[in-house]
């Protein structure tokens, strides 16, 4: 009996251990992306003055950074264990999961294609593109305290 | 056998006793004539703002509504807790389906004494437990608007609760706990205006105590962990600590809380995520005013340390 439970629980972290690398990879994409969106941010808040170029170059390395996303490689089954907010939900409805981040790409993708060109332009960009963090947020996250 | 009368007369008397109090402390108790005087008129405008305070339409509009459908109150979003399964009500202009049909009166007896016109105890998952520190003309304000929304037809299915949470009358032993207009923070004389006006955003119609609270056993807020954070009514994540010690906003400047409730984005450009989605979709409609006093308001209060267990120690590796 012991060992079975031995077994189980050596199991248990030997899956945890493996998908630390995945989890601390994924994490460190939304970090970039939060950067990015970061810049955005402050000058629709009024914090930085408006940039044209800087627009760009945020946008630009949001969406290559978007497009990147692989939702079989960071998102393997039972990655929802361990340090992670990733929800179980993911993979009740991966097709679901999935369409949200495609949605995403398109967003980012829309936007560098026509970057704004001014603060009011900004503000719904920035607007569109925060909306698809939420919504993925809101039904694929989940805090743990 | 005399004896054995005897004890079943007197248990018969106990019993009835028990059960003449347990009648006259669920009495369902409406609002007095003061009260009512208190109400006034109302005003459209102002009752909008009400409606958005209240994020009425994230629960009795259908999920995801947008636009107009945030206004057509049909009702049916269910909500899964340990006592059983919610369900929101139509609450739309419809006389019949909806509450079309029911007066001032009617409405301020739901909202700030949970008691439907009908009379009866209504369940605390509407959540008047908060709405009981509105004021009343806010109340008033807030009726003016509900005329105004279009009547929808069609009736959400009844709730689904487990014995005895299905005995309504039981709900007056609950308001005897956990049903009160008194504020909940006491503030000393002098506080900031802007203070006071985020609490009654807060504490009455935003009702953020009612998710960012943790809750006894009965399911009232522990008043003594106000908004420390809580595990989550559904599912197994939490409801961050919004004192202001708590991990949730933790160093977050007024101007931050203000800027999340505006934006979703949190000072480190991360997100609003979970059922706070919705809610911050319904602070962005308030004014910068009134954002800004909620942040007021969180920066002032006392800090409590989490109202939810730590997380299940890490494995290593």
């Amino acid at each position: 009996m012991k060992k079975i439970v031995f077994a189980i629980a050596a199991l248990a972290l030997a899956t945890t251990a493996a998908f630390a690398d995945v989890i601390a990879d994924r994490q460190a994409v939304m970090k970039e992306n939060a950067k990015q969106v970061g810049t955005l941010v402050k000058m629709v808040k009024g914090e930085a003055p408006f940039d044209a170029a800087a627009v760009v170059a945020a946008l630009t390395a949001l969406n290559d950074n978007v497009q990147k996303i692989d939702v079989a490689a960071s998102f393997p089954a039972g990655s929802d264990q361990g340090d992670t907010t990733a929800s179980p939900k993911i993979w009740e409805d991966l097709a679901g999961f999935q369409a949200e981040v495609d949605k995403f790409k398109a967003a980012t993708a829309a936007a560098v294609a026509s970057p704004a060109a001014d603060i009011d332009a900004l503000k719904a960009q920035v607007g569109t593109i925060g909306q698809t963090c939420g919504t993925c947020h809101e039904a694929f996250r989940v805090k743990k305290g | 056998m005399a004896v054995f009368r005897k004890l079943a007369v007197a248990a018969l008397a106990l019993g009835g006793a028990g059960a003449a109090i347990f009648w006259w402390l669920t009495v369902p108790e409406k609002l007095g004539p003061e009260a009512l005087a208190a109400l006034g008129a109302g005003d459209t405008a102002r009752g909008q703002r009400i409606f958005d305070a209240g994020g009425c339409a994230s629960c009795h509009a259908k999920p995801k509504s947008e636009g107009d459908a945030r206004l057509q109150l049909v009702g049916g979003v269910e909500l899964k807790t340990p006592f059983g399964n919610f369900v929101a009500p139509n609450i739309s202009s419809d006389p019949n389906d909806g509450i079309g049909g029911w007066s001032l009166e009617d409405f301020a007896n739901a909202m700030l004494k949970g008691v439907s016109r009908e009379g009866q105890h209504l369940y605390p998952a509407f959540p008047y437990a908060s709405y009981a520190r509105m004021k009343p003309a806010d109340v008033a304000d807030l009726y003016a608007f509900m005329k105004t929304i279009p009547a929808m037809q069609g009736r959400a299915p009844d709730h689904d609760l487990a014995f005895p949470f299905n005995i309504r009358r039981g709900l007056g032993l609950w308001k005897q706990l956990y049903l009160s207009n008194a504020p909940v923070v006491a503030f000393a004389e002098g506080t900031p205006e802007k203070v006071l006006h985020g609490q009654g955003l807060v504490e009455g119609a935003g009702h953020c105590g009612e998710c960012h609270t943790p809750r006894s056993l009965a399911g009232g807020s522990e008043k003594g962990q106000w908004l420390a954070g809580a595990k989550a009514a559904e599912g197994d994540g939490v409801v961050p600590n919004i004192t202001p010690e708590g991990k949730g906003i933790n160093g977050w400047s007024e101007g931050d809380i203000a800027g999340y409730l505006e934006t979703g984005f949190t000072p480190e450009f991360d997100s609003v995520g979970g059922t706070m989605v919705e809610v911050q979709k319904n602070m962005a409609r308030l004014t910068a005013e009134d954002r800004e006093a909620i942040a007021a308001y969180l920066k002032a209060i006392p800090p409590h340390p989490n109202g939810y267990p730590a997380q299940a120690p890490k494995p290593a590796g």
